[in-house]
């Protein structure tokens, strides 16, 4: 039998080799539900392009702070955290995916398709279009100096699909 | 976790992508082919996608920037053996306008 509910919360430094942590996490505790391929491959986009998010643009100041500190001899700053909540509601999984950095002045312009605030690190702006593409529903959240909040919802597993049709 | 491979075939630089393609290796393929497109012989960009099993806006961004760098020369870039997964991505970036995906 399948429960009604089932949550997760994960919680890990803001460094670029946990964004392939993160979205083999999420895709593994929805498993158990027999994703399709494709579903599981959005749902890993999704959750990447978020996570990636997070680390260069909500702690961008982190990064270029930390290097001259190091150099300096000091200790250098703690790495700051994302957190990951998320919530299987029989076969609807609501992903939140969220940073304490430097939030969005302008979200409604962050997501609009090619924009981005860093050419030069070789990003396209695709981000958030990538995550509305393949999520059924995104929502963005963010407070400037606080932080930013994304959450995604998906509709998974073709033999609950199914059932919901009969 | 296996690497991109890189080399030249006629004037086509030829990059076996990697397994997984994301912010934390781009940096590095995106450096090393621009060394190779700093040479004269060097034209149109072949992007091996065979090996890749995963790809996020990094890949968009790797490939978006090499474009630019090769086609005020009339250069072009390709893509090869790109799974379905990749086509979604490449079609939702609208990266079909200026890329050739090739059915080999
Ligand atoms: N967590 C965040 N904190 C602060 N700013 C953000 C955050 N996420 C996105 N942004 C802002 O929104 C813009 C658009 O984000 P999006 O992911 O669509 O594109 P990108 O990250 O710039 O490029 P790509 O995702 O294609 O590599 C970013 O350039 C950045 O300015
Ligand atoms: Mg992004």
């Amino acid at each position: 039998m399948r429960a009604e509910k089932n949550e997760m919360e994960l919680k890990f430094d803001a460094i670029s080799e946990n964004e392939a942590f993160a979205r083999i996490a999420v895709a593994a505790f929805v498993t158990h539900l027999n994703p399709t391929m494709e579903e599981l491959a959005d749902i890993k986009t999704a959750v990447s392009e978020a996570v990636t998010n997070s680390i260069i643009h909500g702690y961008e100041n982190w990064q270029k702070d930390a290097l001259p500190r190091g150099l300096s001899g000091e200790k250098s700053s703690e790495v700051p955290l994302i957190w990951i909540k998320c919530r299987l509601e029989r076969n609807i999984l609501h992903i939140i995916v969220e940073d304490k950095g430097m939030g969005i002045a302008d979200i409604e312009k962050a997501m609009e398709p090619l924009y981005t605030t860093k050419p030069e690190m070789g990003r396209s702006g695709m981000g958030f279009s990538f995550m509305e593409a393949f999520m059924d529903d995104v929502e963005v959240e963010s407070v400037v100096g606080e932080g930013t909040i994304v959450r995604m919802t998906k509709k998974i597993g073709l033999d609950s699909w199914i059932a919901d049709g009969e | 976790m296996t690497g991109s491979d890189f080399c030249v075939i006629d004037n086509c630089l030829m990059i076996r992508m990697p397994e997984e393609i994301d912010h934390h290796g781009a940096s590095i393929i995106s450096e090393n082919a621009d060394r190779y497109l700093m040479r004269e012989d060097v034209n149109h960009v072949v992007f091996d996608f065979e090996r890749t099993r995963f790809m996020d806006s990094s890949g968009i961004g790797i490939i978006m920037g090499r474009y630019r760098k090769i086609s005020c020369f009339g250069g072009r870039v390709y893509a090869i053996h790109a799974d379905k997964q990749i086509r979604r991505i490449f079609s939702v970036s609208g990266l079909n306008q200026v890329m050739e995906v090739l059915e080999v």
